[in-house]
């Protein structure tokens, strides 16, 4: 059942964390002003802090279809917006050659109707009735290349898709667009105009603790605190690649199935793997620095 | 909180702060449209202003599009939004502590700003706001501007004639996108639909697609310390000339300390160009720490432009003031992270040059393809030698090592 949409800031942060999304005032400002004034919401932001939960729990929350488009090099119109269905085209000149129609504009017109039509999620994000648009998220839009940008503008600003042999098809009621960005490469200043930004940033401690409590409740709080003050440390270090939430929630879960209450040096090198993805950041931690780490945040975490 | 901007009841005063403030942001470089004054304005409205909090996450949400936009916003939005009578409040600004907290990588940022409002408040402040202007610099390095004077007429006019025919033919590499080709192994139905229907749908001619091809992006990241002078400037020239010529090229430049000079060299006119990058780049003709560039380049830019199958075109004399120490693991995070790496060094002219210096033995065996470019000629020649298929680590390398 569709819910209408949050009526202040407010409201946008409790709903965000009816659906246990832990948001600060900034995220619920932005999102609150792209669902009022139907703009998309353009979420930049390192992997692994929570960019596409966002259009997840937006969709769960307010009872919307999440409709999903995930890029990749060479998406195109028929894998993004639409396509025809050929086979049954086919079929359609083989029958009215057999009912010996002649005119070719009558078979162009039949032959590209609605009916062909294969519908991609850009084109089923403009079908929402009103009250009920669903979620569009774009996901990981730096993935694709500048030519599909370049084809979404058209979409996200007049909420339409131009078809060339039937004309637009256009929305009664604009979708909640969210698009997400992890920055391997600069996204053209064209589409960001027509979005609201927002950086995603790595949690503090007090909201990273909220975020595990919520989703690694097995873990004990008291190891919880132990983690939150550990990954905190760690963001701090010089690293190629900085833990973010998941890899966090990620950690708790496997400490909670090693059935560990408390960190040790120990149990921290051996699962160091969980938290940091590149070798040379692995070596950097591992040992003497990842004891001392270890004994600050049980200290951290004991205050 | 936010005094004399009371929404409901002087809604003219809104739009016209909303729109000096924009202005403000606009004069320190930020690219800000009235498409998005207006937006801002009607999302103030909306978000509603009772908190300095949301005002400024609104304005934050419509106004910003990166996020290193950010550190010049906050200061902006500090002084303007703390009293709306900017010339008073402009001096604000310049009480040193607004700079002395800054991190390094921002004080550049910070000096824009400055500029901004240093600009329109000149009449009235002028002697002590310069002061405080010149406090704002670095003095760590020896700052020095390039000059561009000191190349003679004749041989800056004999430049821009060979560059201005200097074309780059880096190999082109396969796209998953598909174009239209008559030898092509996937057929494309729409168009062979299409095609049929001109003919009345008796027959059904097919149209046959192939993966297009297209230029990699491109990375240039040149040197400009001081063994490397004589070169560097025929070399801005002759990378802003790529940069215009097509797109998905960037540009960083280093000594001692990395630079972005891309939007710089993307003006069309190359005196602006040059103008402007003068600007940006504070540690011309000093000393190398290739090492440190590179790492900050791998650490800070390397997943933000070589996505995508990017070529970097490292431009530079391998002399390095740090003995080349910690530059063999970034130039082997370096190579690892692009398609392949093109080293372009000045001193190959030199038939005794060998791979002597530790820089040099630190970076060559992470080089894909080492070539000579002393001057225009040697740059033309380039185009020639890059034409041919590249393969990693080729044989030339080798005869190096």
């Amino acid at each position: 059942m569709p819910n209408p949409l949050p009526p202040s800031i407010d409201a946008t942060q409790e709903l965000l964390a009816s659906a246990d999304y832990v948001a600060d005032r900034s995220l619920a400002t932005a999102l609150y002003l792209s669902l009022t004034m139907q703009r998309p919401l353009f979420l930049e932001g390192e992997a692994g802090v929570g960019k596409t939960e966002i259009a997840k729990v937006v969709s769960q929350s307010l009872g919307r279809e999440l409709i999903r488009l995930q890029c990749y090099e060479g998406l195109d119109i028929a894998q993004a917006a639409y396509e025809w269905n050929y086979s049954r085209q086919m079929i359609e000149i083989r029958l009215a050659e057999a009912a010996g129609e002649k005119s070719k504009e009558k078979l162009g017109a039949d032959i590209y109707s609605e009916r062909f039509l294969v519908r991609r999620p850009l084109a089923r994000a403009l079908e929402g009735k009103p009250g009920a648009a669903p979620v569009l998220l774009i996901d990981e839009l730096d993935r694709t290349d500048e030519p599909f940008e370049a084809y979404l503008l058209e979409v996200l600003s007049d909420w339409q898709i131009t078809i060339p042999e039937i004309g637009t098809l256009a929305a009664k009621e604009p979708p909640i667009v969210v698009i997400t960005s992890n920055r391997t490469r600069e996204i053209h200043d064209a589409v960001k105009r027509r979005c609201f930004y927002y950086w995603v940033d790595y949690p503090d401690a007090a909201r990273e603790l909220e975020i595990l409590r919520r989703k690694a409740p097995k873990a004990a709080g008291a190891l919880s605190r132990e983690v939150v003050a550990f990954v905190q440390r760690l963001r701090k270090a010089d690293l190629f690649k900085l833990p973010g939430v998941a890899e966090t929630i990620d950690w708790a879960n496997c400490l909670v199935a090693l059935d560990k209450i408390a960190l040790d040096p120990e149990t921290v090198n051996n699962t160091l793997g969980v938290l940091l993805k590149y070798r040379d950041d692995i070596e950097r931690v591992s040992g003497e620095e990842a004891t001392r780490l270890v004994a600050e945040s049980k200290a951290a975490a004991a205050a | 909180m936010i005094p004399a901007l009371d929404t409901a009841g002087a809604q003219g005063r809104l739009a016209e702060n909303v729109m000096h403030f924009a202005r403000l942001l606009r004069a320190a470089g930020m690219r800000i449209g009235p498409d998005r004054v207006l937006d801002c304005v009607r999302a103030l409205e909306i978000a509603g202003a009772e908190r300095r909090e949301d005002w400024y996450w609104t304005m934050s949400a419509v106004l910003l599009s990166r996020e290193e936009q950010r550190p010049i916003f906050d200061q902006a939005f500090r002084i303007f939004w703390r009293d709306p009578n900017l010339t008073e409040r402009m001096m604000q600004m310049l009480l040193p502590q607004t700079y002395g907290r800054a991190p390094k990588p921002e004080e550049q940022q910070s000096q824009r700003l400055t500029d901004a409002l240093f600009s329109k408040s000149r009449e009235e402040r002028e002697d002590k706001i310069e002061l405080d202007a010149r406090l704002t610099f670095s003095s760590s390095e020896v700052l020095q501007r390039m000059d561009f004077d000191t190349m003679s007429s004749a041989e800056l006019a004999e430049a821009k004639r060979m560059i201005a025919e200097l074309r780059l033919p880096l190999p082109e590499i396969r796209t998953r996108r598909f174009e239209r080709e008559p030898a092509g192994r996937r057929i494309d139905l729409r168009a062979s639909l299409r095609e049929s229907l001109r003919e009345g749908g008796d027959v059904i001619p097919l149209v046959r697609a192939a993966p297009g091809r297209l230029h990699p992006p491109l990375v240039i990241l040149c040197d400009i310390s001081g063994s490397m002078n004589p070169y560097s400037r025929m070399f801005l020239h002759f990378m802003h000339a790529i940069t215009n010529d097509r797109d998905r090229v960037s540009v960083f430049v280093f000594g001692t300390r990395l630079t972005n000079i891309t939007r710089q060299l993307r003006h069309r006119d190359v005196d602006v160009a040059m103008a402007k990058v003068a600007d940006a780049i504070r540690d011309w003709s000093g000393g190398t720490r290739i090492g440190a560039c590179l790492r900050e380049f791998n650490f800070k830019w390397a997943r933000r432009v070589l996505g995508q199958n990017a070529c970097v075109l490292l431009v530079s004399d391998g002399l390095d003031r740090e003995a080349g120490e910690g530059l063999g693991e970034e130039m082997e995070r370096l190579a690892k992270s692009c398609r392949y790496v093109v080293w372009m060094n000045p001193l190959l002219r030199y038939d005794k040059f060998e791979a002597r210096p530790a820089g040099v033995r630190a970076m060559l065996p992470h080089v894909d393809l080492f070539l000579p470019v002393h001057n225009l000629k040697s740059l033309v020649e380039l185009a020639r030698v890059l034409d041919r298929p590249m393969l990693r680590k080729s044989e030339e390398i080798r005869a190096w090592r």
